[in-house]
């Protein structure tokens, strides 16, 4: 282990890592909205949403998120959509998080008991009050723990976006390895701050599916 | 510029080879990733303990980092230990360990959920330790956890194509060889994308006789 160069390049990682937790965190979030929309689209009355939901996921799930990416960056201005690799990144990866939180979503949701609805409308709740006041509440305590895989998949998915140039942990790590020949300590050093951001938020997850778990 | 995905055609060839190669690195890599898993999985659990400990710690450190670091690691380590493997066999290598690793975490649940009356019935009629393990315990741990496993090839075959940045000519790298003389991303991404989606109808096929037919078998 070469301990010198490891803190020499050591503040270049760091701010590696805090582009990878701002590409992981918007990603996120652009995944939890996608992730609902599908998965409220999958679960509509009406056909034709039920079809676009079912096609976004399969074609999402079916194909190499690293081409999707592609398709989007390097595609992208063919059909007039301009980006930079950072924004381009965070739409792919969100978009591409959204279809797999999407089963989740609808998987936490068709899981919540029927009697729970049946209940909810002989009771006289309509619809949607049924959904929002009875099955949304008790669907989202079953969705934290695995929308957090989904989240942990996220983090070490964003390293996709070094093969369009977007400077995260990867790319950092990879250009170190091209200049210094020192392919175990670079790696080890990405490693540990993958792993720490990782740590960090398992451990968020964990702490919030304790917090709304029924007593 | 317009879309015209007349531009693929003339380049179906060379799209067709490199989707063989997806299939061949896919297809090497899942069998790596099952039989390695299935050490992994019994080292984790039964080995001794100087080796069980460091073993952990590899499978914590390799389901903690994403898969292309691993294989730019793999890649270029072999390299610089004066180790100078083919693309494709590091590409294998990488993939075949990361996913052995996640394989291993699932059978281990899998050996672990095995009624003890089994382990113990074997031994009692004289089976070794390693007999009882090989011969009836793992055979029924696998079964088990045939579905979650096809789910982690279906997962490999996507991620077969981040080999294509260590140079690995697959379908990724031969679509970005065919935009680089056509300079028509969108075509060509999308057609790489076509033939990624067939690929995975057919494995999820296979995946679902297998898993019926285990059933029967049960």
């Amino acid at each position: 282990m070469d301990t010198d160069l490891i803190i020499r390049v050591f503040p270049y990682f760091i701010e590696a890592g805090w582009v990878t937790i701002q590409l992981s965190v918007l990603s996120m979030l652009l995944g939890l909205v996608c992730g609902a929309l599908g998965a409220a689209a999958r679960l509509s009355r009406s056909v034709v949403l039920r079809f676009i939901g079912a096609a976004y996921v399969s074609l999402i799930r079916g194909t190499p998120a690293l081409i999707q990416v592609f398709i989007l960056y390097f595609g992208g201005p063919q059909i007039g959509i301009q980006l930079e690799a950072f924004e381009a990144g965070v739409l792919a990866l969100g978009f591409n998080i959204g279809a797999y939180m999407t089963e989740t979503m609808r998987g936490a949701i068709i899981s919540v008991d029927r009697g729970q609805t049946e209940a909810a409308r002989t009771l006289g709740l309509s619809r949607f009050e049924t959904f929002r006041a009875v099955t949304l509440p008790q669907a989202l305590r079953l969705m934290i723990r695995p929308l957090g895989v989904n989240i942990n998949a996220l983090i070490k998915g964003t390293a996709l976006v070094a093969a369009i140039s977007v400077v995260e942990l990867t790319y950092t790590a990879q250009r170190y390895i091209g200049s210094t020949y020192k392919p175990f300590e670079m790696f080890f050093l990405a490693g540990a701050i993958y792993m720490a951001i990782i740590y960090v938020t398992g451990t968020a997850v964990s702490w919030l599916d304790r917090r709304v778990a029924l007593k | 510029m317009g879309l015209d995905f007349s531009v693929v055609p003339p380049f179906f060839d060379a799209l067709l080879t490199g989707a063989l190669w997806t299939v061949a690195i896919t297809i090497s890599a899942a069998v790596l990733s099952f039989f390695g898993g299935i050490l992994f999985a019994v080292i984790a659990l039964y080995a001794p303990w100087p080796i069980r400990y460091p073993f952990r710690l590899f499978a914590w450190l390799f389901m903690g980092t994403p898969l292309l670091l691993q294989l730019f690691l793999i890649y270029f380590g072999l390299i610089q230990i004066g180790v100078d493997l083919p693309a494709f066999v590091a590409g294998v290598i990488g993939l075949g360990l990361h996913f052995a690793v996640y394989n291993s975490d699932i059978i281990q649940a899998g050996i672990l959920a095995v009624d003890k009356g089994q382990y113990e019935g074997a031994r009692t009629l004289g089976l070794s330790r390693g007999q009882t393990l090989r011969k009836v315990v793992v055979p029924q741990a696998i079964r088990s956890v045939v579905p979650p496993i096809g789910n982690n090839m279906i997962a490999l075959l996507k991620d077969s194509a981040l080999v294509s940045v260590i140079g690995v000519t697959e379908l990724t790298l031969s679509s970005q060889m065919a935009i680089s003389r056509t300079f028509r991303p969108f075509e060509f991404y999308v057609a790489a994308a076509a033939c990624y989606y067939v690929i995975n109808l057919g494995l999820e096929a296979g995946l679902r006789r297998i898993e019926r037919r285990i059933q029967i078998a049960r």
